[in-house]
């Protein structure tokens, strides 16, 4: 009786949670008070190892020092290690007050309502890409706030709680968001993978993207205001119905410790031009070639000669000069070839206006005020 | 005859020993080894392979020595780890509710105080828990997450190696008597 008693106390928890899964996936609804007083016990101790773990890096460095210093002859090694450490930890230190500086002038800089909030954990789910926040609804944290960092958009808040937050990362299979890019103005869609890299969707295969544009939040989605970078392209390709467009989503490219969520958003202009986090642009010399065509086209334009303005018209017209001084006339049946390769610059110009250019017509008589056209050379 | 031949089992003092743990630990070292999965990989993403959760599951279950047992100390946590992931609540808790049953189950025939048995047995479990989330995730939630077998084999040994002296310090928690 004592194993049907256990089989039957098995098969009614898993139908139970069945039946859960099923309410949830059917109605899309969350049961928010497991999820909340689950967090709500989780993050002191999250927060507690958080503080261990600092605690622990002073106790070993104190630990590594009491036990080298009976030893004399190494007193100086123990003292440079110890100074390696440290300089290693304000270094930690520096880089993560840099960030904190950041964040804060970014947040004063910005006319959107930020509150800065520290990451404290990571999502447990198979595939998800999430983290808690030590933000919750208290500091007036809502669902579906936007989360960014000054290098970009981050994530959007799917759960809040008392004390903390579930942000979901733009990396998240189940993220997506309105993009724009900055060049062509391509609307897309900005969809998670699961890994680092993110994809744009929905853009035809006929748009023209490049790699190394940048995009940006469109607001359409009403969680990320406009203008806010979302990554820059990595790879694009032609896909079966849409372009491939991979990006790097640069508000996760320096790590993520502290972040701010958008409180009140405020749509901004997209920048024109090169996107955020490029530099001047330094240009070099055209060829001596390129730039000898152009004095030439430079002076023809100025004595009134039409200018040769593309490969083809300067092929055309050593043909024409070719022809001119070997004495044939193109396009009569039966005429000789010319010789193609000689070089129609080692010869004397002939200065008697062969075919150089055309001659004007003849002004009607009756038209006594025509002006006359220009000199034949 | 089933129920002789398990009294007989239990009979045996070796086999048949219930462990017994006070409550501030039954509460304590789940959310605890849960906390630790997801502060932990923040720093030291290498520890992300650790299935702290199930291996506590694992444990609890083995020494519980009771399968209605083990089905609810895995249903709890689960439906705790649940909590913290983006996905509905109960795909975890009827995993790890199917390991607390069969560890437990498991532990009423072998020696589970044996460190290899519980090296094995951890294995074992990580690649089931695994598998079977793979499953429930494709089935009932339609997801199309990869399922790498010499990766989870992998994580499967790596667990079973951090079972061996978890197990042994959880022992140290047990009510003497």
């Amino acid at each position: 009786m004592s194993r049907y008693r256990n089989l039957a106390v098995l098969v009614i928890v898993i139908a139970a949670q069945l039946v859960l899964v099923a309410y949830q996936v059917r109605t899309k609804e969350d049961v928010s008070l497991l999820r909340s007083v689950t967090v709500t016990a989780v993050s002191p101790l999250a927060k507690a190892l958080d503080n261990a773990r600092g605690s622990s890096m002073g106790f070993l460095d104190r630990y590594i020092l009491l036990v080298r210093v009976e030893q004399e002859n190494e007193r100086l090694k123990t003292e440079l290690d110890k100074m390696k450490l440290e300089n290693q930890f304000l270094r930690t230190e520096l880089t993560t007050a840099d960030r904190v500086r950041a964040l804060a002038m970014f947040q004063q800089q910005t006319r959107a309502k930020t509150v800065a909030a520290r990451i404290i954990g990571t999502g447990t789910g198979a595939n998800s890409k999430a983290v808690f926040v030590d933000r919750g609804g208290k500091d007036g944290v809502q669902r579906g706030m936007a989360v960014i960092t000054p290098d970009g958009i981050v994530g959007k808040v799917t759960f809040v709680y008392p004390s903390a937050s579930q942000v979901l990362l733009i990396t998240d299979p189940f993220f997506a968001a309105g993009v724009i890019s900055q060049k062509t103005r391509v609307p897309g869609t900005l969809k998670g993978l699961g890994r680092s890299q993110v994809l744009v969707d929905h853009v035809q295969n006929e748009i023209k993207v490049e790699e190394g544009e940048w995009f940006f939040t469109s607001g359409d989605d009403r969680v990320f205001a406009k203008g806010l970078p979302a990554g820059q392209v990595r790879t694009v390709r032609q896909g079966k119905e849409f372009k491939e467009i991979f990006l790097d989503p640069t508000g996760l490219q320096r790590g993520l410790e502290e972040v701010l969520i958008v409180l009140e958003g405020i749509h901004q202009m997209i920048p024109e031009g090169i996107g955020p986090a490029i530099g001047p642009v330094t240009m070099v010399e055209p060829p001596a070639e390129l730039a000898e065509a152009r004095t030439a086209d430079q002076k023809a334009l100025e004595s009134g000669i039409p200018a040769l303005s593309t490969d083809a018209d300067r092929l055309r017209e050593k043909i024409k000069r070719i022809g001119e001084i070997q004495g044939v006339r193109f396009g009569n049946a039966g005429a000789r070839l010319p010789n193609f390769n000689m070089d129609p610059n080692q010869v004397t110009r002939p200065q008697a206006p062969v075919l150089a250019a055309p001659k004007p017509a003849a002004p009607p008589p009756a038209v006594e005020t025509a002006k006359p056209g220009p000199p034949a050379n | 005859m089933p129920d002789i031949s398990d009294q007989r089992l239990i009979d045996n003092p070796r086999r048949g020993k219930i462990s017994k743990f006070r409550v501030v630990w039954l509460i304590f070292i789940p959310l605890a080894s849960i906390a630790f999965q997801v502060n932990i990989p923040l720093f030291f993403k290498h520890l992300g392979y650790l299935e702290l959760p199930l291996l506590v599951t694992v444990y609890f279950s083995l020494m519980q020595r009771n399968p209605m047992g083990g089905t609810l100390i895995g249903a709890v946590i689960g439906l705790l780890q649940d909590a913290l992931a983006n996905q509905p609540l109960g795909i975890f808790g009827m995993v790890k509710t199917l390991v607390g049953y069969f560890a437990a189950s498991i532990s009423i025939k072998i020696d589970v105080d044996n460190t290899t048995i519980r090296a094995g047995l951890s294995f074992f479990f990580f690649f089931f828990h695994q598998f079977f989330t793979w499953i429930l995730v494709r089935a009932l939630l339609g997801q199309a997450i990869d399922f790498d077998i010499t990766q989870t084999l992998l994580f499967g040994l790596l667990n079973a190696l951090v079972a061996v002296p978890l197990f042994l310090i959880l022992d140290k928690l047990r009510e003497r008597g």
